[in-house]
């Protein structure tokens, strides 16, 4: 029988704020001050600005661009956790047709990047579309001023859009922590006399707060550093303001001050989600799997189940793919341009290598977190992570200067000492887009294994000491065989995120070097997406692959598995 | 980490910035598609490789964050206001050569030399065929006039082409002439700006509007499409006079930066892009005005007639960017015609 334990994390005062330095601290210091270092870059920037620019944006658009950006994120948040949850809870706890091919479909729009996605809505939805154009000849109107028709170019449309695009996250997580949760714990709810309603809202959904925050403030935090669907649906938020100063006014200093407010946004963001965790923390004595016990659904309720899981998926992934399919076909042979294979072959290989960094040191971080329990660890390392809200444009010059510094005092220092001219060693190179990578994505990693550490109760460390074990052998003997799918899955998000990453990729790389991404902007940024649909369509492959593997994964810790725990 | 090093150690060897003879290094904000048929004419004609780095944005914070070891020698761009800034930022070196200097004309280059346009664009409107009269709008000023109240679309007012144009106004008129036309503008606006040029012009098959402004080459770029040949034989293309002296331009432009490490060769790929060969390529591949006034336009282009051209220094345009930029968020320009 399975028991629900209550204990409580350590209270933040029974914490030392002392920094212990052991090999396991000096590490994770080492690790969130280099990744700490754009986010500084642009701070300090912030304190140089060429010219008082607020008084002028307050009396201006300031206001706008705030209210934007705060009904983007609520809207976005509300929609995400809707479809996220709601999808996640029937497909772990519910029987119905379909169910297993939803599970890892729900995943797909995950692939799509949300700039695609846009420009495929407008293109359908807009007033040369088949949509419009379908009205107008059942209906006998001519012009857009005969007829009303909601603007796909508008908040709305891009909350809609972006919803569409960053559900899967909160999919991902709510899903995993509701298979990690034992079954004998919703069992036992319902030994108890739950519904199954009750049994969600009571017990379900409060163990699995945490991983649905974790989901949330990700959605929030592409949501404020997307800047392709914004600019395209004429949205003005933050991050279009930040552009504005900083490239029309050359305003670097000023840029990077709308920049930290951002920053402070995103700090809010990380506050809230901590207060919500803190105020639960349960953990599962048990991660003895149990058999799963679905509910089994009226026939109502069985088509309700069914749509709601195909909506998102149909919306999301297959009218983007189905049209991205279409243009690839019809415009194949200018698609089929000799320096493609040469692009998706380095997304590939850049993508890999930052997925594998980037879960590496995400680990380390958490466990170290976890091992010491300092305060001050514990900070540094949510800093570390702040570098996944900073829009990629803005990262990629918090990353050029501290490079470009360091390799002139390098090449200085050499050819004063040796007569050696060292040149650019980091800058350009494929090391600088790699850093990049794992600063942007490491708050992917840090989130998601922090919380996969975090459902392991304490008591396996425990039992793991009494056993002789270090650190290092406890989490390679005990923590990581049980939360492999957590390592997994931030692996596969990482990997699917650098495939699509733009604006640090486009002014990092190095000469005569394209990505997928930048070999497909170059077309899509000049509304010419036909002529690359076929580069599109393989970010998309090369996300859907990843994507079914993880859910794979996931799906086969469910029943009669043999989880190795100690 | 203990991963990392050695790792990144063997990659940083891989693909290094070219210095060696026999190249010249580019960075470049036009689009890879549009500058690589000139580029491969270049090498085959000289021998000497071109190394493109590509991005709309940032490139000038590369070149500058690089510092003296940079390896880029030209800067490629469009729009006078990114020209103005690599020379502002310190980051441009003064290339003259009479080659150049024969074939710019002087108001769509730099005195020192800093930079050279290569190719000009027409910031034109564009008049329903339907709706519009020929010859019911001449200038630019007749934008803000209440008659077109509803018919008119534009892309965001913060763009760098608009930018260049209303600083080319406040040139002409003065910054508080400047805001109430533009206060003009918006209130004729048909909808909230939005969408590129082209989507402009589509607007107006659509009915949305009745005029829009654009710069000229989209024009082609439409016919040339067969999905979009309709959108762009639904509109007139209108050449405005500003101040009564004629249509605005812009450029795309060539720059040698600072440090650049293969001057020889850079200035070689400067001369060849402003003569004769590159100049025709341009005009038929991008339908751009030629800068040197001895190369024929394309023949849709041609096609057109002449036009007055505004003749404003590019240089002093660049000045009013700034005070631009502010007019464009004090009224409000991108919230579109609903004042809120």
């Amino acid at each position: 029988m399975t028991a629900l334990g209550t204990t409580k994390n350590d209270t933040p005062a029974a914490r030392g704020f002392r920094l212990r330095l052991d090999p396991w601290a000096a590490g994770a210091v080492v690790i969130a001050v280099l990744v700490a270092l754009p986010v500084v870059t642009v701070v300090v920037m912030a304190m140089f600005p060429t010219e008082n620019i607020w008084p002028h944006l307050l009396d201006t658009v300031l206001p706008g661009y705030v209210i934007n950006t705060l009904e983007l994120m609520a809207g976005v948040a509300l929609g995400t956790i809707l479809i996220g949850v709601t999808a996640a809870w029937l497909i772990t706890m519910c029987e119905f047709p379909g169910r297993r091919i939803f599970e890892w479909a729900l995943v797909l729009p995950l692939a799509m990047p949300a700039y695609v996605v846009a420009y495929v809505y407008t293109d359908i939805l807009e007033f040369a579309g088949p949509v419009q154009g379908l009205l107008r000849d059942l209906t006998g109107w001519n012009t857009g001023r005969d007829y009303w028709f909601p603007e796909i170019r508008s908040l709305g449309g891009a909350i809609t859009i972006m919803t569409m695009a960053l559900y899967p996250y909160v999919y991902l997580l709510a899903r995993s922590a509701f298979l990690e949760q034992s079954s004998g714990v919703g069992e036992a709810a319902r030994t108890l006399g739950c519904s199954a309603w009750a049994a969600f809202r009571r017990v379900s959904l409060p163990m699995a707060r945490p991983s649905i925050v974790v989901g949330v403030a990700l959605v929030l935090m592409e949501t404020l550093n997307d800047f392709g669907t914004v600019e395209f649906f004429a949205v003005e938020t933050l991050t279009t303001g930040m552009f504005n100063v900083w490239l029309v006014m050359g305003n670097t200093g000023g840029g990077a001050q709308i920049a930290v407010v951002m920053l402070l946004f995103v700090i809010g963001l990380l506050i809230a989600e901590r207060t919500a965790r803190r105020r639960r923390g349960y953990h599962d004595t048990s991660t003895r799997p149990g058999r799963a016990l679905r509910y089994k659904l009226s026939t109502g309720r069985r088509i309700a189940a069914v749509l709601v899981c195909a909506a998102p998926i149909v919306v999301g992934f297959v009218v983007p793919a189905g049209l991205l399919i279409s243009y690839a076909i019809e415009f194949y042979d200018v698609s089929m341009e000799n320096r493609f294979p040469q692009a998706a072959a380095n997304s590939i290989m850049l993508a890999g290598l930052a997925a594998g960094i980037a879960a590496m040191v995400g680990l380390f971080l958490a466990y170290a977190v976890r091992m010491r329990k300092s305060r001050a660890l514990t900070l540094l390392a949510r800093f570390a992570s702040l570098g996944y809200a900073v829009p990629g444009a803005v990262l990629a010059i918090g990353i050029l200067f501290p490079f470009g510094l360091f390799d002139n005092a390098l090449d200085r220092f050499m050819r004063d000492t040796f007569g050696v001219s060292t040149g650019l060693l980091l800058s350009g190179t494929i090391a600088a887009l790699l850093f990049a990578y794992v600063v942007r994505f490491l708050a992917l990693a840090y989130g998601t294994l922090e919380a996969g550490l975090g459902r392991v109760t304490p008591h396996m460390d425990d039992a793991a000491r009494t056993l002789k074990h270090g650190p290092a052998k406890a989490l390679i003997k005990v923590n990581l065989p049980i939360i492999r799918g957590s390592i997994m899955t931030a692996a596969i998000l990482i990997f699917v995120d650098s495939m699509k990453e733009l604006p640090a990729t486009l002014l990092l790389r190095p000469f005569n070097f394209d990505t997928l991404a930048t070999y497909v902007y170059q077309f899509a940024s000049d509304e010419l997406l036909e002529e690359c649909a076929l580069g599109a369509l393989t970010i998309v492959a090369a996300g859907v692959i990843p994507v079914i593997l993880l859910t794979r994964v996931m799906g086969r810790r469910r029943p009669d598995q043999e989880i190795s725990v100690v | 980490m203990k991963l990392r090093t050695p790792l990144a150690a063997a990659l940083i060897l891989a693909p290094t910035a070219a210095t060696a003879a026999g190249e010249v290094n580019v960075y470049s904000y036009r689009q890879p598609f549009l500058v690589k048929p000139l580029f491969d004419a270049f090498t085959k004609e000289s021998g000497i490789k071109v190394n493109v780095v590509f991005a709309r944005k940032g490139l000038i914070k590369r070149l500058q964050a690089e510092g003296r070891n940079s390896p880029a020698d030209l800067i490629f761009t469009t729009d006078i206001g990114r020209l103005a800034s690599v020379v502002n930022a310190g980051l441009a070196q003064p290339v003259k050569t009479p080659a150049l200097e024969k074939a710019v004309p002087a108001n769509f280059r730099d005195a020192e030399g800093k930079w050279y346009g290569l190719t000009l664009r027409a910031r034109v409107v564009y008049a329903s065929k339907d709706r519009v009269k020929p010859g019911a709008i001449t200038s630019y000023e007749e934008l803000a006039d209440p008659k077109w109240r509803g018919r008119i679309c534009t892309r965001k007012g913060d763009h760098a082409y608009n930018i260049a144009m209303l600083a080319a106004y406040i040139d002409h008129h003065g910054e508080a002439k400047a805001e109430e036309w533009l206060r003009g503008v918006k209130a004729n606006l048909a909808r909230k700006p939005q969408g590129n040029d082209r989507a402009q012009v589509k607007a107006i098959m659509e009915g949305v509007c009745d005029l829009a402004v654009g710069n000229h080459y989209y024009m082609a770029l439409m016919l040339q499409n067969e999905k979009q040949k309709a959108w762009g034989q639904s509109a007139n293309i209108v050449f405005p006079t500003l101040a009564g002296k004629g249509t605005h331009m812009n450029v795309s432009g060539v720059m040698m930066t600072r440090h650049a490490p293969n001057r020889a060769n850079a200035i070689k790929l400067m001369e060849f892009l402003t003569g004769k060969t590159a100049q025709g390529i341009y005009a038929q591949v991008n339908n751009e005005y030629p800068i040197d006034p001895g190369v024929k336009a394309s023949p849709l282009l041609e096609s057109w007639g002449k036009f007055k051209r505004d003749t404003t220094r590019l240089e002093v345009i660049a000045r009013n960017r700034a005070a631009a930029l502010k007019i464009v968020n004090k009224v409000g320009y991108n919230d579109g015609p609903v004042t809120n």
